[in-house]
């Protein structure tokens, strides 16, 4: 993984070129950059430390811990770690973090509110190539139903730099869903990453796209470049903080829109689009479709960009679920609204 | 290897002997009185938790629990609460009466420690979980130069948790002297012994291939417990593990060294009895 040889301020030119497009690099710069001004920030491994922690290593090899490969200690020790008012960051996968240690996640740092904060790599099917194995499509339904667990999803790899930084001023666990591919950049320069707050992207009156991670709000918005040729007005908002959800910014894109789809590289249960489901339901229901990964493992070996293609959440696939979305609600009022407009 | 304080003194003992007596007591209340106890391991972990306590190897504070440069105990065979709850109102962590209130309803007294009791480190119940957040509370000691230690009381069944030979791995692998494992090894785990159930032994021998530092105790001999509870570490910049040899349901004649009282509720019949036994000096060492 990428050395980091220079200062340079997060979101400029030279930072983004050494980060590369890469959540996970961005979230350790920030740790990094979080340890030379916080004495109490620890970094803590799972023999993956060669994923962006041998900088850490090297400057604070006293807050740096690796605990070899025991996923459920690794939990355990950064729950020690924090009763004693240190801010300790676990760097694993997503799905061992979150599936092999749950009950550690659950019980010493959840419940006892732990100020401990997960970094899960991996996540989603970016992992492709490696098999089910190391595909991580249930980490959100698992750490969201956790109480006290804060749930983010950067879009990019600055945002995986804000989050983290926000992470770390939150009191309390924090998951960061993060991954390992160069992903798109959304965001051009730093902003502030404010928990429970989601950001309207783009506004549009025939159907609210509401997007949470990396690539997948990259390709939202690419999907609604796409849809407007045809007339299609899309509203676009990240969610990146999942848990707590911005429910006044869905109530209000339900209002203006009548027609919500949801775009998330994880399970359809029980993650963005189950958490805007539940918002929705009862606040403001709308119809609601769900891109997102079918409700099965993941047989196929191939590479990110494939995956994404055949799980339908690329720039293509998410523009024809809208379409769809729009045919099933019927009324067609997209279409002579755009023809009217034309004419 | 031990550095001892010297010997438990006679009036001391006597106390000890005593307040042992009383915590049993109270156990076998919280089993009559309540659904039912986990009797067995509660009864056998009496006279570990005393030295704890009260002979002065624990420096904690009951007027303010969450004293500065107090030592850590997590008592991770957290299913042994009855125990835990009468030496925490003993030591003046909880006061008296509420023991009364063990798992009625609106009681903080859970089955299993919570961590709003005074006094409770951490919640435990789900066994495994208390040595490898003791690890990290030793790391962090370590770290802060801190002079406080992080004692545990473990379960011998509940070393049967893979997460406790990742711990132990982690404990000698970090050099924390400042950590010790108190095993209370009754032998008897809910679906019988032990060495039935799933083997331990060697037991000392695997602790020791993990690189701690072993001792092993009549743990219900108040005076060895005094010895090598003030002896620890035994080895410097090394963990520190008690294989406290113990009596499942001692005290109680029909619950000792067997699974049957691993938990139930007393009858009266059987709670005047059990009191009897207890009055009359039950609960001595093994030896």
């Amino acid at each position: 993984m990428s050395a980091f040889t220079t200062a340079a301020a997060p979101g400029s030119r030279e930072w983004l070129a050494e980060i590369g497009g890469c959540a996970v690099s961005a979230c350790r710069r920030a740790q990094l950059d979080l340890a030379r001004v916080d004495e109490r920030v620890f970094s803590l491994e799972g023999d993956l430390g060669d994923f962006g922690g041998d900088d850490f290593r090297a400057a604070y090899p006293d807050r740096f811990i690796d605990v070899g490969i025991a996923e459920a200690n690794l939990v355990g020790i950064a729950a020690g770690l924090a009763f004693r008012g240190n801010v300790p960051f676990v760097n694993t996968f997503a799905t061992f973090a979150l599936m092999r240690a749950c009950e550690q996640v659950r019980l010493d740092v959840c419940y006892h509110n732990a100020n401990v904060k997960i970094a899960g790599t991996f996540a989603g099917i970016a992992a492709g190539a490696s098999g089910p194995t190391h595909q991580s499509v249930e980490d959100l339904a698992v750490a969201r139903c956790l109480p006290n667990m804060v749930v983010l999803a950067p879009a990019d790899a600055l945002d995986a730099y804000q989050a983290t930084v926000s992470a770390a001023l939150h009191n309390g666990p924090v998951y960061l869903r993060l991954g390992l591919e160069p992903t798109p950049a959304v965001y051009a320069e730093p902003h502030s990453f404010e928990i429970g707050r989601g950001r309207m992207l783009a506004q549009g009156r025939h159907v609210g796209i509401v997007a949470a991670g990396l690539s997948s709000v990259a390709n939202a918005l690419a999907a609604s470049r796409r849809l407007r040729p045809l007339g299609i007005l899309a509203t676009v908002v990240d969610m990146p903080s999942i848990k707590p959800i911005d429910d006044e910014l869905l109530v209000r894109v339900a209002r203006e829109t009548g027609l919500v789809v949801t775009v998330e590289e994880h399970s359809v249960l029980g993650g963005l689009g189950g958490a805007v489901a539940e918002v929705l339901g009862e606040r403001c229901p709308v119809p609601l479709h769900r891109v997102g990964i079918a409700d099965e493992y993941c047989g196929v070996v191939g590479p990110y960009l494939s995956q994404l293609q055949r799980c339908g959440l690329d720039a293509d696939g998410i523009a024809a679920t809208v379409q769809m979305a729009l045919k099933m609600r019927g009324g067609d009022a997209w279409c002579y609204e755009s023809q009217a407009s034309e004419s | 290897m031990i550095t001892t304080t010297g010997v438990l003194d006679e009036s001391r003992r006597a106390s000890l002997t005593a307040l042992a007596r009383r915590i049993r007591k109270h156990i076998v209340n919280l089993a009559a009185h309540s659904a039912g106890a986990h009797v067995g391991g509660s009864m056998s972990a009496v006279e570990i938790l005393t030295v704890l306590y009260f002979d002065g190897v624990l420096t904690v504070n009951p007027d303010d629990p969450e004293m500065e440069g107090r030592d850590y105990f997590i008592f991770s065979k957290g299913h042994c609460s009855a125990a835990l709850y009468s030496v925490l109102a003993e030591r003046g962590f909880l006061p008296m009466e509420e023991l009364q209130t063990y798992k009625q309803m609106g009681s903080r007294l859970a089955g299993h420690p919570s961590k709003d009791i005074p006094g409770v480190e951490l919640a435990t119940g789900s066994l495994g979980h208390g040595l490898p957040v003791a690890v990290g509370l030793a790391i962090a000691g370590k770290h802060d130069h801190a002079a406080y230690r992080v004692f545990v009381l473990v379960g011998d069944g509940e070393c049967q948790e893979g997460t406790t030979w990742e711990a132990a791995m982690a404990a000698a692998h970090y050099g924390l002297g400042n950590l010790t494992v108190i095993v209370d090894r009754n032998g008897i785990q809910e679906d019988g012994p032990t060495e039935e159930v799933m083997a331990l032994e060697p037991f000392a021998q695997k602790w020791r291939s993990f690189g701690w530092a072993v001792e092993e105790v009549d743990g219900h001999d108040l005076a060895s417990l005094h010895q090598v509870l003030h002896g620890v570490p035994f080895q410097y910049g090394r963990p520190s593990v008690i294989l406290a040899h113990t009596l499942k349901g001692h005290g109680i004649s029909f619950a000792e060294n067997t699974n049957k009282w691993h938990y139930g509720k007393l009858s009266p019949e059987q709670k005047r009895l059990a009191l009897e036994e207890i009055e009359s000096g039950a609960g001595s060492p093994l030896s």
